[in-house]
């Protein structure tokens, strides 16, 4: 495949998916005739038809919960939230059903959903439609949980994502859609347990994920300019956490720089903190640093928003107090 | 007390019911309540825990419906948090079903779901849902597949039908609505019996409900809606045979009000001191399983020694659940963490 859109990747791999296995279905608002409102269902209803791309009604537990049943009798739903903020009006179906069923029926039923859609905040969307959902859904067990960055990776993790038997809740960036790369004409899935090493360094390992991979990318020129090598590490599954590539990083560089879109408190941020504390705290030569959106309501005025979110400058100035000792 | 809303009325006359069926029907019922009437003295003895929700009185719902007009086994059954008689109905076996009560490795959930979370997948059995209405649109998901399959995979032999079991509580709730629009829109195969027993908790149906007459609320949605006699099985099982019909030929869901009554209070927890003693009366003079021996009997369909079999039978099925239960293992500790994923 030439120069493909981040959205593109994503319809690539749900139209493979969908003629591979015939009980893979599309549902969601808009989803069908209008194309989805990234496209990134775009003429899949004329391909396959309106059982296997479902508009469905604005009623978002409702369906979530149509798409628990359909999984548990053997079909394979993915889920377009429209927004992913929408989905905490599915919380319910998500976590009591998706999430729990199959524990509290004994391996009774496997749910085998994918949750998909843009989140994050975007560009003066206003505060509903500005939503970082990982902190909700982190501590709902059975749920996986991941965050595609590229549109290589976003391809990949997609087609592991439809193909597992379990829950996944498949974060998309709003402000990512339009990234362009070329991906490989072969097909190719991702692992949903395995981070991506983006850039390998000896001076402190950054960990991030989503769009944030891209405000560390921007940052790196003026760190390596002081003479900064980071490690830096794309997470995209944030449950569970690969702790193996985060471990033989953190034993290489003794620094963590976390860099996340999640708000602060009780964030994704929070809980790798206190797994790196608990699993390697003596590797540590200097406290792990998290920067974080602000727990605000993400404000309509752009300089506002701005502030709200972790910027590249900001990046670079808490990595330079690290590795120089000032933290 | 409220005034009771009138009964639909059914006439028996017409119905066609063969020796064995009414026979099935009454044992289906009489092993509802003997099996619930032993989680009554299991829970008070301390053998069970947790909130336990018993059917007493409802059984010509789930009979009627599940044994009489579905295939169990093969339709799919979803069920409520009071579920323990709906998972008989769909032929879960009795001690398993104790067993689950009892936290054991060899309950129908394997020890992990417990009185409300009741799930048979071999039965066709989609679960116990404890939360109000959340298992509303669960069965439209499987009656969802049941078209899917039919009409992209082209199944012909997928003609399953869903029943839905919620009370009226649930009726307020946005899922309900919500799926009522979808199942109608979309013609799925599907039965949504609400058994209306009046109340919830400590709340009577009219003091939650602008038109309590929920089966009304069908027409909303260009659906067929009717209200029964919870109470008369052969009422409930003629309905349902209609709505089965109706589902198995495309032309969409039911909703069935199903006018009945809980002879306990909402849980074995609930003291039960809003509901007087004159709606109480009135509910068990009309005692499903008793009103349909009279009726086999006065049909000369069955003697009495036959019903009396019967209870005899399902008295020792029920003590023989406990044994098993009693004498079950309980899950091991190392298995703590299985089922929580697929490959688990």
């Amino acid at each position: 495949m030439a120069e493909t859109a981040f959205f593109n990747a994503l319809r690539a791999a749900i139209d493979e998916e969908m003629e591979r296995d015939a009980t893979v279905f599309v549902l969601g608002e808009d989803v069908g005739h209008y194309g989805g409102s990234y496209k990134v269902t775009k003429n899949l209803y004329q391909k396959y038809g309106e059982w296997r791309v479902v508009d469905t009604p604005i009623a978002e537990n409702s369906f979530t919960g149509m798409a628990v049943g359909a999984a548990m009798t053997g079909l394979r739903p993915i889920i377009e939230g429209m927004n992913m903020g929408f989905l905490l009006l599915a919380f319910n179906q998500i976590a009591n059903n998706a999430g729990m069923l199959r524990y509290t029926s004994g391996g009774n039923f496997q749910i085998p959903l994918v949750i998909r859609g843009p989140g994050g905040v975007g560009r003066q969307l206003g505060a509903e439609h500005s939503q970082r959902l990982e902190a909700y859904f982190q501590a709902v067990p059975g749920l996986k949980i991941v965050a595609c960055s590229t549109p290589y990776n976003a391809k990949g993790l997609l087609k592991s994502a439809i193909r597992d038997n379990n829950p996944v809740l498949f974060f998309e960036h709003v402000l990512l859609y339009n990234l362009k790369e070329d991906l490989p004409e072969e097909e190719y899935l991702l692992p949903l347990d395995k981070a991506e090493l983006v850039q390998t360094g000896q001076d402190v390992t950054i960990l991030t994920y989503s769009r944030m991979r891209h405000h560390v990318l921007q940052a790196l020129p003026e760190l390596r300019q002081r003479g900064i090598q980071p490690e830096i590490i794309d997470l995209l599954s944030l449950r569970p956490l690969d702790w193996e590539t985060i471990s033989s990083s953190v034993r290489k560089t003794h620094r963590v720089v976390i860099v996340e879109e999640c708000m602060k408190t009780g964030g994704m941020g929070a809980e790798i903190t206190a797994g790196v504390m608990e699993r390697l705290f003596d590797e540590l030569d200097a406290p792990v640093v998290r920067l974080s959106s602000q727990d605000i309501p993400t404000p309509y005025n752009g300089t506002l928003e701005r502030l709200t979110v972790v910027q590249p400058e900001q990046i670079v100035s808490t990595v330079v107090d690290l590795v120089g000792g000032k933290i | 007390m409220i005034q009771e809303r009138p009964l639909p009325t059914f006439s028996p006359t017409a119905v066609q019911l063969s020796r064995e069926e009414g026979l099935a029907l009454y044992e289906d019922m009489v092993l509802g309540r003997t099996f619930e009437d032993k989680c009554a003295e299991m829970y008070y003895r301390g053998k069970m825990f947790g909130f336990v929700h018993l059917y007493n009185g409802q059984e010509a719902v789930a009979s009627g419906v599940i044994r009489g007009a579905m295939r169990p086994g093969v339709d799919y059954v979803c069920s409520t948090y009071r579920d323990h008689v709906h998972a008989l109905s769909a032929g879960v076996p009795a001690r398993e079903v104790m067993a689950e009560l009892f936290g054991k490795a060899t309950g129908c959930s394997k020890g992990r779901g417990g009185s409300m979370h009741m799930f048979s997948a071999q039965h066709r059995l989609l679960g116990g849902y404890a939360f109000v209405a959340e298992g509303i649109p669960v069965a439209a998901g499987a009656a969802f597949q049941s078209k899917y399959r039919r009409e992209v995979l082209g199944d012909a032999s997928a003609d399953q039908v869903t029943a839905c079991f919620f009370g009226d509580g649930a009726c307020n709730n946005g899922q309900f609505f919500e799926t009522l629009n979808m199942a109608a829109l979309w013609k799925l195969p599907l039965l949504f019996v609400v058994e209306n027993n009046k109340w919830a908790i400590g709340m009577a149906h009219e003091r939650a409900t602008s038109d309590p007459h929920i089966y009304k609320k069908a027409s909303v949605f260009n659906m067929a809606g009717v209200e029964v006699d919870g109470m008369d099985v052969l009422a409930v099982r003629q309905v349902a045979q209609t709505a089965v019909a109706r589902a198995r030929a495309g032309e969409g869901p039911t909703l069935i009000e199903a006018l009945t009554y809980r002879f306990r209070g909402h849980s074995l927890a609930d003291p039960d001191e809003l509901r007087s003693k004159e709606e109480k009366e009135f509910w068990l003079s009309r005692d499903p399983i008793k009103r349909l021996g009279s009726y086999l009997l006065e049909q000369d369909l069955v003697t009495s020694q036959d019903l009396k079999t019967i209870d005899q039978k399902i008295k020792q099925t029920v003590e023989e659940a406990v044994v098993f239960a009693e004498q079950s293992p309980e899950p091991a500790p190392s298995e703590l963490r299985r089922y929580i994923f697929a490959e688990d």
